[in-house]
């Protein structure tokens, strides 16, 4: 088994069945997730194993699934706390970490050693006092509970940092000479030169934010403010679980956007993750 | 002040006022993220310690200092102790299985160029995947009566199985859907690991007469991805320790407390019925697993894996 050694279809086959049979256990509830969206409730109660449907229901499934909650909200709410969540990592870590990679100061060696301890802390950790905190404040079920947790990412230092340590200093001494302040060195000479690690960065986040439900669910309580991980718990009560073919409906819908960006930037988001691993 | 560093010129004097200027604008950039940093992760993780020697309950206007008095309870608790050993499984059984079958994979994803980037696309997709929403289908596959994974045991004659819903099947259940999600990780971090591999390696055992697949595999990729192997069993022990979603949405911890896991079990005991104290302690066992695992890497990092 060397690799990338190009062999003939006929000796390849084994490979390809050992991988296919494991694919298929990885599709499966993809598979079985579609298809029920699709099936009115009878066929999906009625003892049988065809995946297509014999009358299609889509339009009722997700139209329920769109229609009982408000899922289109949950979208769009998923959506507006990874932009911002994003947004407020790039603007804290970005600057932090050409600090840490570039610049000469006493107290450097101090504020990295910090960062790789909040690389140990999973954020689990401080989700107690921070809710606690935030509950005081009257903060609970709202976007800034939702959103500024996760505005400082240790890991996002980190890999920026990694990322900028290789640019040549010649790009910044060159920016100096120019007259440019070192902020907008860090935004206009050292960013546009580290787009592999910010693109990283940014799917990795995305991910983690789309897909978390530990936070969502200790600090929303209302539909207007949930997010779609949120979103499925909120319609499967609701429904009691009783209407399988719209619940599939609405796990489809909220898996459906990662999945499509992830088809689209397969590489980016598989280099981001992998990467991403280090803090895990 | 920022632009002081800029205006520094080439002479004695002036190299102390462009240290001090890059001092300067050095704090300014970090003042941000250092702030929120102890703001959101290093203060709160400090109150979290003080907070598990206390009785404190939120909405409870005292709080008494108790010492150990928590870590005592959850000596005889039985719900803790059954999270923790849970966990322990879902660690033990997850972590071995998805590496054993995530390291076989990525060799046969690397083994041939065929349909290299489907596989590696389609075992990826559980990780990108809403875990709640994919634990529902997994929940509507194993469904008790309508069920499709019961209605093809069905047809082999196997007598129906609650495959969330008895004690028995629970965590193997669980355990399953863990291996399913963590698989595709693994598999990425071993191909990244298998394609670091000189190619020219091989070749050389070879032709020191390394002649079947099995030798190759045992001279060459095993000992070069030591590191990677480490690596990867660290962080997928660590993914597992925070399994919550799947026990959130498919089991509450139950049948009778037989899901419950550390995650949950803080989960229950801050967020449902808000013994901040105790939870806090939970909480502390597990970050302190955490950092055993981390410091166990270290270790065998610091002392072998020298091989680059």
């Amino acid at each position: 088994m060397r690799p990338g050694e190009e062999r003939s279809l006929l000796h390849d086959l084994p490979r390809l069945a050992l991988l296919g049979l494991g694919a298929c256990f990885i599709l499966l509830p993809y598979v079985w997730m579609f298809a029920a969206s699709l099936k009115p409730g009878s066929e999906i109660f009625r003892d049988s194993l065809t995946l297509w449907p014999e009358r299609f229901y889509a339009i009722e499934n997700y139209g329920k699934a769109l229609s009982e909650v408000p899922m289109l909200r949950f979208l769009f709410n998923g959506a507006l706390v990874c932009a911002l969540i994003l947004v407020f990592q790039m603007l804290f870590a970005v600057p932090a970490a050409y600090a840490l990679a570039k610049l000469r100061w006493r107290g450097r060696e101090f504020l990295f050693g910090l960062i790789m301890l909040g690389l140990l802390i999973p954020y689990h950790v401080p989700a107690l006092p921070l809710y606690v905190v935030f509950a005081r404040a009257g903060l609970l079920d709202s976007f800034a509970a939702l959103v500024l947790p996760f505005t400082i990412s240790v890991f996002g230092i980190f890999l920026f940092r990694q990322a900028f340590k290789s640019l040549p200093d010649e790009l910044i001494h060159a920016a100096r000479m120019d007259g440019m302040s070192e902020l907008s060195i860090v935004w206009r000479v050292i960013m546009p030169n580290a787009w592999p690690a910010a693109t990283a960065f940014a799917t990795f986040s995305i991910v983690a934010h789309w897909n978390d439900l530990f936070w969502p669910l200790i600090v929303v309580q209302s539909h207007a403010m949930a997010t779609p991980a949120l979103g499925v718990l909120f319609f499967r009560a609701e429904e009691a679980g009783n209407d399988v073919g719209a619940l599939m409906a609405a796990a489809v819908m909220v898996t459906a956007p990662m999945i499509i960006l992830f088809l689209l930037a397969q590489r980016r988001f598989i280099q981001g993750i992998a990467t991403a691993g280090l803090k895990g | 002040m920022r632009d002081t560093a800029a205006l520094a010129g080439p002479a004695p004097a002036t190299r102390a006022s462009r240290a001090i200027g890059e001092a300067a604008a050095a704090w300014v950039l970090c003042a941000p993220a250092g702030l929120a940093l102890f703001a959101l992760l290093l203060c709160p993780t400090a109150a979290l310690l003080v907070l598990s020697f206390s009785d404190w309950e939120l909405g409870a206007p005292e709080l008494a200092w108790i010492g150990l008095g928590n870590y005592v309870e959850l000596t005889t608790d039985p719900v803790f102790r059954i999270a923790l050993r849970n966990t322990l499984i879902y660690v033990g059984v997850v972590m071995p299985a998805s590496i054993g079958l995530g390291l076989g994979v990525a060799l046969l994803v690397e083994g041939g160029s065929r349909l290299r980037a489907t596989f590696r696309a389609i075992y990826f997709l559980p990780v990108v995947s809403l875990l709640v929403a994919m634990a529902t289908a997994w929940q509507y596959l194993l469904h008790p009566t309508i069920g499709p994974v019961n209605r093809v045991l069905a047809l082999l004659g196997i007598s129906p199985i609650n495959w969330l819903g008895s004690s028995d099947w629970v965590m193997v259940s669980l355990c399953m859907i863990g291996v399913w999600e963590n698989l595709g990780f693994v598999v990425v971090l071993f191909m990244a690991g298998l394609t670091a591999i000189p190619r020219e390696l091989y070749a050389a055992a070879e032709l020191d007469g390394a002649r079947s697949a099995m030798d190759r595999f045992r001279l060459v990729t095993w000992p070069l991805l030591g590191p990677t192997t480490l690596f990867v069993v660290t962080i997928t022990a660590i993914r597992c320790l925070r399994v919550f979603d799947t026990v959130q949405a498919l089991t509450r911890g139950g049948p009778n407390n037989a899901s419950q896991v550390l995650l949950y079990a803080m989960y229950q005991e801050g967020f449902s019925y808000f013994r901040i104290g105790y939870s806090a302690a939970i909480t502390v066992v597990f970050l302190a697993i955490v950092l055993l695992l981390m410091l166990v890497q270290t270790r065998i990092l610091d002392r072998r894996v020298h091989y680059s």
